[in-house]
């Protein structure tokens, strides 16, 4: 059962083919990753999802036309994008703040959650005096308490120094497997699609098309050694995908 | 915080140790020119000591007092109307861009006009009373804080505005929740800037005629031959503004508490 389905979306800047024709589906309670070079063109999928775009195509959720007032996704950009001004609790509640809902509400529906994202006790804190991995689940945090049907994930964690990025993926990849989220992830990082996802979706580079559609074997949880030794192979396999984008050495559709 | 109560005596030594320079430098200055006003043969009419201008700053007290009070009074109206204006224009120009291309240039402009020769003419069509003064000292003040706002909202981090979109916020949320709260430390330093052109227009109003007032009273002085009550009333403009300058470093940290936290050596805080 697909939440979200696209088919042949397209658009164009100008003159200018950024996404030439991506059909692509998520379904509920999955985590599905689009995986393509830089500049391809991922985050105008965003913008055209979120309803900042518009282009061609159809897009759908739940069967129904996308239109710009169903508000069916969160939305976690590529950096933080913390409000330095506001403490960390603050910052949580914003996008319950913004849906109207009164502070005191807000608050409790964030407070049992500020443990399990590791935030406890830094709820009075300003965002400089968190370390990027705090900051990366604190806008995590404010991603899911908006309680929207899908989460957009636009390359959360590209920021992060190498450690850290791999701690905060296990730590996601733990939490998702708890409360099942439908996710949709956005990155150029083979090892993290990988580790993350149910499917990937790889991208050619702009303007971007669907090269492959992968399904990811893995057993969960992904940072057992029997998903590692695994999971060597298919980013082997991806990597190959993109670097190469003809299709030689008879990889075709699986 | 945990770390106020340790750091406060720190941070008084770091105040004295920022201040050390600035002090010994002003006082070097002033040595130098008590030395030279005593030594040189100069006529105190010409260029009067340090020490000679303090002392007839304080027989002269109240005179000076008394002028000074007109002079706070036309700054700081003055400079209250042209920040409303300003923070006004700000939002209009903000969310109507097409305004700024249309406006811009007549503020520029404004600000191209030599104040000797437009202080003299708006005395000469508003009177001698507090108009005049408060409209130069608008006339000062207001492009710099329009430019320090305008410039701050646009200084809003892209991704914040992307993501309260996405939230479903609009123009208006999206303006208070995140523009204006970016808008602040370019705010402030707009603030400190402007305060200090504020005093200087305010005394050049008075320059150009008035009944009272710290450009008056330093006209007057000239006048009789009076450097030493000029450079009086000189010291005592400066003082204003020195403590008006003080007074917007001190609601910024007000107002801006993140900055001061940040400053400290990251905060380990409870928990963990």
């Amino acid at each position: 059962m697909s939440r979200l389905e696209l088919r042949h979306v397209r658009k164009a800047f100008g003159g200018l083919d950024v996404l030439a024709d991506i059909s692509l589906s998520v379904g509920a309670g999955e985590f599905v990753s689009i995986l393509g070079p830089s500049g391809a063109g991922k985050s105008t999928l965003f913008q055209l999802l979120t309803g900042a775009e518009h282009g061609e195509g159809e897009m759908l959720f739940d069967d129904m036309p996308l239109d710009d007032h169903g508000r069916h996704f969160a939305f976690m950009p590529q950096s933080d994008a913390l409000m330095p001004w506001r403490r960390i609790l603050d910052n949580t509640t914003l996008g319950l703040e913004v849906q109207g809902v009164r502070r005191q509400a807000a608050r409790a529906r964030v407070a049992p959650l500020l443990a399990e994202f590791g935030l406890a006790g830094f709820e009075r804190h300003f965002p400089a005096q968190l370390s990027g991995g705090m900051r990366q689940r604190a806008a995590l945090l404010r991603t899911v308490v908006q309680e929207r049907d899908m989460l957009l994930l636009d390359e959360p964690f590209g920021a992060l120094d190498a450690l850290t990025r791999a701690a905060v993926q296990r730590w996601l990849e733990q939490m998702w497997r708890h409360h099942r989220w439908t996710a949709l992830l956005i990155t150029h990082d083979v090892r993290e699609a990988v580790f993350l996802s149910d499917r990937i979706y790889v991208l050619s580079a702009r303007p971007a098309r669907v090269l492959r559609e992968i399904t990811v074997p893995l057993p969960r949880p992904r940072d057992s050694t029997a998903a590692a030794q695994q999971a060597g192979a298919l980013e082997a396999e991806i990597l190959d995908i993109l670097l190469n984008p003809q299709p030689s050495k008879g990889h075709d559709h699986d | 915080m945990v770390s106020s109560s340790s750091s406060r005596p720190r941070q008084l030594a770091v105040l004295f140790a920022n201040a050390a320079p600035a002090v010994m430098s002003v006082g070097l200055l002033l040595v130098a020119w008590e030395l030279y006003a005593n030594y040189s043969g100069i006529k105190p009419t010409i260029l009067p000591a340090p020490s000679r201008v303090f002392e007839q700053a304080m027989l002269n007290r109240e005179a000076l007092i008394g002028n000074a009070i007109p002079t706070i009074r036309a700054t700081l109206i003055g400079f209250a109307c042209s920040l409303g204006a300003a923070f006004a224009l700000s939002m209009l120009v903000d969310f109507f861009q097409p305004l700024r291309r249309a406006l811009f240039p007549v503020f520029i402009i404004s600000q191209t006009l030599p104040l000797v020769a437009i202080a003299p003419l708006v005395v000469l069509w508003f009177g001698f009373g507090l108009t005049p003064k408060i409209m130069l000292v608008a006339l000062v003040t207001f492009f710099p804080m329009l430019v320090a706002l305008v410039q701050g909202y646009e200084a809003t981090e892209v991704e914040i505005g992307q993501m309260l979109r996405a939230m479903g916020a609009g123009r208006w949320r999206v303006f208070v929740l995140a523009r204006l709260p970016s808008a602040l430390p370019y705010f402030f330093a707009g603030l400190r800037i402007s305060i200090t052109y504020a005093v200087v227009g305010a005394i050049f109003a008075e320059y150009a005629g008035a009944a009272k007032g710290l450009g008056i009273y330093m006209l007057n002085a000239k006048n009789n031959f009076r450097p030493d009550l000029v450079l009086a009333a000189v010291g005592v403009s400066a003082a204003l503004t020195l403590i008006l300058f003080g007074l917007t470093a001190l609601l910024q940290r007000l107002a801006m508490p993140w900055e001061q936290i940040v400053r400290q050596p990251a905060g380990k805080g409870p928990g963990r």
